[in-house]
């Protein structure tokens, strides 16, 4: 048995004349959060669907758990947990009795100890229709898990949600992974993939533009870790050091960016010393998966805007998520 | 099948919680049966001979024909369908649960239609009970495929309206249910036997109630029973769980084919 919950080669997916997914290849492995991130339209979506087995692949191998998604549906079902993007359910159905019925549908007793750890025990006899956003987010979510599932799969799971139930969202997450639920979660909150994902891939026009952990894809990029400082005497006032860039005094703090933290920060360090001056804070910021991402994905644009020379004239701070 | 007989008690249930399915299913059948069926009587008496396969008729039409399709179209819309494949819940289920639940639905309208109006109008009871019951099953049966059918090719809810009123429409002016078929024109007479209305009308009137039809009216039965089994192949056939997915089975147009049987009917029996 091999580590792999997820295999992904050379997957291509295209809508008529468009190609929304070019050739992507990537693993997720058993017990791990991986994050999909990509501004909209970047083929996150179509990748799930076809693991999920809602389409079908035009090129390429798709495997969830050993299972191929477009000829073993009934396998991947009972591997699988999906919380879909766009889903929903009748509106007239109550709570109580969309967790019955999905339970006999897996051949599971209904879990309703799910529904009051999603906050959802007294909407038992709610209609869905009555329901707000959040709650029939966190709805779908645990009718996702009623059999629980080997591979989870969310896209956008806590868009529209409000801050407590994205963070008990994000508690239950890191509990399943503990349990060593495999979850592939498509976002656009990188800092929700930064704190969650063990992994991420970026994905930009259909094509795979990074992969690997948040942190090996911050430090690989270009991005300058930032050095507050704030000292009583105001000692670092115009200072120079090389191959820093030090900006104006913002809030009473220095601040410093450097491709080079741990030097910068001794020699700050050892500048407030000599000068008798006395220390009062000192924060150190790494790039945020963020930029990283913006550095990533702007390139991306206008390299294809070069290309093309047509369509795609969108800037850097255009390329929302 | 816990999960069949779970499913279908919801459905069952919905049918009753939403308010478009109730007036299809109930209010709309009994409230006709109880207005107009009575002003038909006083305008024209011969009404009240074939007033309960009429208004079980119009009944049939009325839940099956537009109540039936358009939650399906919703749920392909909403995108309801896809939820229920990735959680396992099978297309046939999806099919087959609301067809069910609305014969059952249509059933006790039917049953309060047959027993009401003999004691609110005097009309006459079915000579033949087993060819009733017999003929009223199979029109549910042609009704709902018919509208799964429409369900499962159309690509909007207006589309689903306008699919389902071109049999609604014209089922209530040819078929025979408002004005005997005999008192129509040849050519209208030719067309009506388009619609599946006019064969149930002809069953009902030469086999339940032993009157003279226009043809034997088990060759009538017979040409329902092959466009049910027609229309419910092909619906399981074109069904589609995503509206955006361009995999999808077989062109929306092969449905016309479900309407060979009563296109045959009319050139050979009429």
């Amino acid at each position: 048995m091999n580590n792999l919950a997820v295999e992904v080669k050379n997957f291509s997916k295209r809508y008529g004349s468009i190609t929304a997914v070019d050739r992507i290849s990537f693993n997720v492995y058993r017990g791990e959060i991986f994050g999909l991130l990509g501004p909209n339209g970047a083929g996150k979506t179509t990748t799930l669907e076809c693991l999920e087995g809602l389409r079908r692949a035009d090129g390429g191998t798709l495997k969830v758990m050993g299972v191929d998604p477009a000829r073993e549906q009934r396998r991947l079902l009972a591997l699988i947990g999906v919380q879909l993007q766009t889903g929903s359910l009748p509106g007239y159905i109550r709570v109580g009795e969309a967790m019955r019925l999905f339970s006999a549908y897996h051949g599971v007793e209904p879990d309703y100890a799910l529904l009051k750890r999603l906050g959802l025990e007294e909407q038992l006899n709610v209609q869905y229709h009555a329901l707000s956003t959040g709650q029939k987010r966190r709805l779908a979510l645990a009718l996702a898990m009623v059999h629980r599932p080997a591979v989870l799969f969310l896209d956008e799971p806590t868009a529209g949600l409000d801050v407590s139930t994205r963070i008990a969202l994000h508690e239950l997450m890191a509990e399943l992974r503990a349990e060593g639920t495999t979850i592939l979660l498509s976002t656009h909150d990188l800092a929700e993939a930064e704190s969650l994902s063990d992994r991420v891939a970026i994905l930009l026009a259909g094509k795979l533009v990074a992969v690997g952990t948040p942190r090996e894809l911050t430090s690989a990029g270009e991005g300058l870790t930032k050095v507050s400082v704030c000292t009583s005497g105001n000692s670092l006032a115009g200072l120079s050091l090389p191959g820093v860039v030090h900006k104006a005094e913002q809030d009473q703090y220095d601040v410093f960016f450097t491709a080079s933290p741990g030097p910068t920060v001794a020699e700050l360090i050892s500048r407030i010393d000599s000068a008798g001056d006395e220390l009062i804070d000192l924060r150190v910021e790494r790039p945020s998966l963020e930029e990283r991402f913006m550095e990533l994905t702007g390139k991306q644009v206008m390299k294809r805007d070069e290309n093309n020379g047509q369509a795609w004239k969108v800037r850097n701070d255009q390329l929302m998520l | 099948m816990k999960a069949f007989s779970l499913h279908f008690s919801f459905e069952f249930c919905a049918a009753l919680r939403n308010r478009t399915l109730l007036l299809m299913n109930y209010l709309l059948p009994l409230g006709f049966f109880g207005l107009v069926g009575g002003m038909m009587v006083a305008i024209n008496p011969y009404f009240g001979d074939q007033m309960i396969p009429a208004m079980v008729t119009f009944a049939v039409l009325s839940g099956a024909i537009l109540g039936l399709p358009a939650p399906l179209v919703d749920a392909r819309e909403a995108g309801i369908l896809r939820s229920f494949k990735t959680n396992g819940v099978p297309a046939l289920s999806l099919l087959a649960i609301p067809a069910l639940s609305t014969i059952l639905h249509m059933l006790v309208v039917a049953a309060i239609i047959t027993i009401a109006a003999p004691l609110l109008f005097s009309s006459p009871l079915p000579e033949n009970w087993l060819s009733y019951v017999v003929i009223l099953v199979l029109f549910l049966l042609t009704c709902c495929s018919q509208g799964l059918l429409i369900g499962v090719v159309s690509g909007s809810s207006r589309s689903t309206v306008l699919w389902s009123q071109l049999i609604y429409l014209p089922s209530m002016m040819l078929s025979g249910m408002m004005v005997p078929a005999d008192l129509l024109p040849e050519a209208f007479v030719k067309i009506s036997h388009l619609l599946p209305a006019t064969y149930a009308m002809q069953s009902f009137l030469g086999l339940a109630y032993g009157r003279e039809s226009l043809y034997n009216p088990l060759m009538g039965a017979l040409v329902l029973l092959a466009g049910t089994v027609l229309a419910f192949a092909l619906a399981g056939y074109l069904f589609n769980w995503d509206s955006s997915n361009n995999n999808r089975r077989g062109h929306p147009a092969l449905a016309f084919l479900a309407q060979l049987p009563y296109l045959l009917g009319t050139l050979f029996l009429v």
